[in-house]
């Protein structure tokens, strides 16, 4: 292969990937409602976005969901792969399996799967908000324990041994020998429930109150026949989201390269 | 030695209750919802009910059309990027993988509106082209999945394998054919499952670009929505037996590849 088909292609799929999303943020300063059609500079989607009650709801509860679900998922997620790590084989091959259900298993089924389990087979009340973060926690949990499980087997376990034999408590030798060991999975798996959350759709289509949207949830109702100033100020919401997810990612790739560079120090 | 209370092998109790109750559960109250009747009567009426009305085959099959043309047009686009990538003529070849995998984090309904207001000027009329608008809209939403899994397959592939190769006068096609594709090929099974069964599933992007066409997640969804439970858990059973079929095969393909190794 030529190395300038080699750019050509890269080019390519950049820009298939990116363009839509540059040109939209583009256009959410302006004041046109369609793409294609330019009226001048305008924050006003930007003013609608944090002003109107309904959306600043819809944001502020995808994130709290978002939030609650990440933070239920890390516990569960990464006592169980702590437990299982040194648990007897068959016990964590049983675990394993269940844990790959929800990874390869589509979404719409995994919420359809809940919500038949918990609403019509044990009449839970979706208004609490139960069902939806079970579910959630349900999806998200597996991807902590997968990216927590790599960091325990590459661990050092004489430190764990060495801690014991010093007087440590086991449980205060977890706290503090093993968990540091294993943070960076931790804080990936963190990362990944969260975006896992805010993506999810179908998981709360099948198991959210009535009354509550999540981001995906709204965008998908606004499709289908919203104002067009509500519909704009979504643009807006995707450009915002743009650039948090871009200083995370920067933000998280510093901090890698820089604890790589310590660790060679 | 006093034993502690607390076991570091109990610390997995509280999950591994969690996923019998909310994962194992869910998929039993499934199979008994799809395989009995109203009246909770044991019978394959949905079942075969399914295999035999017209209707429902032809969702299925325009459920396969669609994912197989996704899932092939994902694996060409995604393929020479994640080897142009993977063999490191670019500096800093994790962070610009990152740069492909990026958009995956930034709510995919957000992201189909972005192409969708694309389509749109491009096109002028969306309901023109409902099938080509959604294979396009899902290659969208899944390439970054297919991207990552193949990347991390051929950054680990043997280089002295591939010189090899050329040393004993095998062309750049004959080298990508003979050795680097079979080499790739759990890097392409787990892209092929990270799309194929979300381009059955995922009717939000059918909705979103107008396409009234129902795909496998669209039954569930319409079943959903007319409380039919024992309709809707049919079709989920019968997407966890695609699953479990797909999961055993590949099972049995990448241990026929170790043994061979």
């Amino acid at each position: 292969m030529k190395r300038y088909g080699q750019h050509m292609i890269i080019w390519f799929v950049l820009a298939f990937l990116y363009l839509p999303i540059l040109i939209l943020a583009f256009y959410s300063f302006t004041g046109s409602t369609m793409i294609g059609s330019v009226r001048g500079f305008s924050m006003q989607n930007y003013v609608t976005l944090f002003t109107v009650p309904e959306l600043r709801a819809m944001m502020f509860g995808t994130l709290s969901l978002a939030v609650a679900v990440a933070v239920l998922s890390v516990l569960l997620g990464t006592t169980g792969a702590i437990g299982a790590f040194y648990s007897r084989k068959g016990i964590r091959r049983t675990i394993e399996v269940f844990n790959e259900v929800p990874v390869v298993n589509a979404d719409v089924v995994t919420g359809f799967s809940i919500c038949i389990f918990m609403i019509v087979l044990l009449h839970m009340d979706k208004d609490t908000y139960i069902p939806l973060v079970i579910a959630q926690t349900a999806l998200c949990t597996p991807f902590v324990y997968l990216s927590v499980m790599p960091r325990l087997k590459m661990m050092d376990n004489s430190l764990y041994e060495a801690a014991l034999d010093l007087g440590c408590d086991p449980m205060l030798a977890l706290k503090k020998v093993v968990l540091p060991q294993i943070r960076p999975g931790i804080v990936s798996g963190f990362m990944t429930a969260v975006t896992l959350s805010l993506d999810d759709y179908f998981i709360a289509t099948y198991t959210k109150p009535a009354t509550f949207d999540t981001i995906s949830t709204y965008v998908v109702n606004a499709t289908r026949g919203a104002q067009t100033s509500i519909k704009t100020a979504l643009w807006a919401l995707s450009a915002v989201m743009f650039v948090i997810v871009i200083a995370v990612v920067a933000g998280a790739n510093i901090k890698a390269g820089k604890d790589e560079e310590n660790i060679r120090v | 030695m006093k034993k502690s209370f607390l076991d570091r092998k109990q610390l997995a109790i509280p999950y591994f209750i969690y996923l019998v109750l909310f994962v194992v559960m869910p998929l039993l109250v499934v199979l008994y919802y799809g395989f009995t009747d109203g009246e909770g009567h044991l019978s394959c009426y949905n079942f075969t009910a399914f295999f035999t009305n017209g209707k429902t085959m032809g969702t299925l099959v325009y459920s396969l059309i669609i994912a197989v043309l996704v899932t092939v047009i994902c694996l060409i686009l995604a393929y020479p990027v994640a080897y142009i990538l993977a063999k490191g003529q670019y500096a800093r070849k994790h962070s610009f993988l990152m740069v492909f995998v990026l958009p995956m984090w930034i709510n995919f309904t957000l992201r189909i509106t972005a192409l969708k207001e694309i389509l749109t000027l491009l096109e002028g009329n969306l309901a023109y082209h409902p099938f080509m608008n959604t294979v396009i809209c899902m290659v969208y939403d899944f390439l970054p999945f297919m991207i990552m899994p193949l990347f991390n397959a051929l950054t680990k592939l043997d280089r002295s394998m591939i010189e090899a190769g050329h040393d004993l006068g095998a062309t750049f096609w004959q080298v990508l054919i003979k050795v680097i594709l079979p080499l790739s090929v759990p890097g392409i099974i787990s892209g092929v499952t990270m799309v194929f069964l979300p381009a059955m599933t995922n009717y939000v992007v059918l909705d979103m670009v107008y396409n009234s066409t129902y795909i496998m997640g669209s039954l569930i969804g319409s079943y959903f929505n007319s409380y039919d439970w024992n309709n809707g858990s049919i079709i989920s059973a019968i997407l966890l037996m695609l699953i479990g079929f797909f999961t055993i095969f590949t099972d049995k393909v990448i241990s026929n590849k170790e043994a061979a190794a």
